[in-house]
């Protein structure tokens, strides 16, 4: 019973990793936008950049969640 | 009612196969290969079979898409990258239709599967490998060793090397997590929409908020079916250009 609990809470721990794919998310098109607000010209491209730094930053939060399922499937 | 969401990823045989103490079942997993390859197959070239100057909605779109990873390639790996463009162009269509197919209601997420997406990794760091010793000999190693003084050099050669062998595990795990993410969250919230809807009362008319969800979510889902297959194709290509141009720009 212990145990069925202990692993609950140990994936919802991990699930905390998604604060930092939130923070860099946002950080990765903040930067964008301000960036493409002073120079237009330039937005263009650097969307290719844009959509790889998105990809990135997303993945490592998934790294948590595939943690979270592990804890609960696997073992 | 208690459904399970992880149930829609399981893979269930159709033919069970039993070759040498091997399971080689064809599964739901193989029939929606099977049909992913065909749809992509028949579209790409049944499409463009008519050859007009002026094309219709389906010849431009494979025309479309055809341009579309000529000109990634050729961003990203430069003019000597274009040789791989069959290789990243198939790539391309398969997570594509592999994500787009599994959004199907009641369908299978090919992609869902991390044995599918490390297959395709594991592959492509494979074939950037060899390439790289073919084109540069022994001199591709010096992709391990960055510009900097010596004393950092025992710090960075180690992180280059680690960096790089675990290119294929974040490569498949960051399609297969998306994929698998994005299901599981669809199936919860249909899983809300059941249980509200035989609950009676006002709250079977409340059923209709996460229904409403479930739509926005699909959409959503639509939009990382599509940048996932275009963040795998272009890694890939970033990947190449490494191992064709070593640190130097193309």
């Amino acid at each position: 019973m212990e145990l069925a609990a202990a692993k609950m809470i140990g994936a919802g721990l991990a699930c905390i990793a998604l604060v930092g794919a939130g923070v860099g998310i946002g950080n990765v098109f903040g930067s964008y936008l301000s960036g493409a607000l002073r120079n237009p010209g330039a937005a263009a491209t650097q969307t290719t950049n844009l959509l790889l730094g998105f990809a990135l930053c997303e993945a490592t939060g998934l790294f948590g969640l595939v943690i979270a399922l592990l804890i609960l499937f696997a073992f | 009612m208690n459904l399970n969401p992880m149930e829609q990823f399981a893979v269930r045989p159709i033919v069970p196969l039993h070759i040498a103490g091997y399971d080689v079942s064809f599964t739901n997993q193989s029939l929606l290969m099977v049909i992913v390859v065909l749809a992509a197959a028949l579209f790409l070239t049944l499409a463009v079979k008519p050859g007009r100057l002026v094309p219709t909605r389906g010849q431009s779109m494979a025309e479309a898409s055809y341009e579309f990873v000529g000109n990634m390639i050729h961003s990203a790996a430069g003019e000597d990258g274009l040789q791989f463009f069959p290789f990243v162009f198939t790539l391309f269509m398969f997570v594509l239709f592999c994500n787009f197919f599994g959004l199907i209601p009641g369908s299978f997420t090919v992609t869902s599967q991390i044995c599918v997406t490390f297959g395709l990794a594991a592959f492509i760091i494979a074939m950037v490998i060899v390439t790289g010793f073919l084109k540069h000999g022994l001199g591709f190693l010096k992709l391990f060793v960055p510009h900097a003084p010596f004393a950092l050099l025992l710090l960075l050669v180690p992180i280059e090397i680690i960096s790089f062998f675990t290119r294929p595990i974040s490569l498949s795990v960051r399609l297969f997590a998306n994929m698998l993410a994005g299901h599981t969250m669809l199936q919860v919230f249909a899983g809300f929409v059941i249980a509200l809807g035989g609950a009676g009362g006002i709250l079977s008319v409340l059923s209709v908020a996460p229904m409403a969800l479930i739509v926005a979510i699909l959409l959503l889902e639509l939009l990382v079916a599509f940048l996932q297959a275009y963040v795998f194709a272009i890694l890939t290509c970033i990947y190449l250009n490494e191992a064709l141009h070593l640190h130097d720009q193309h």
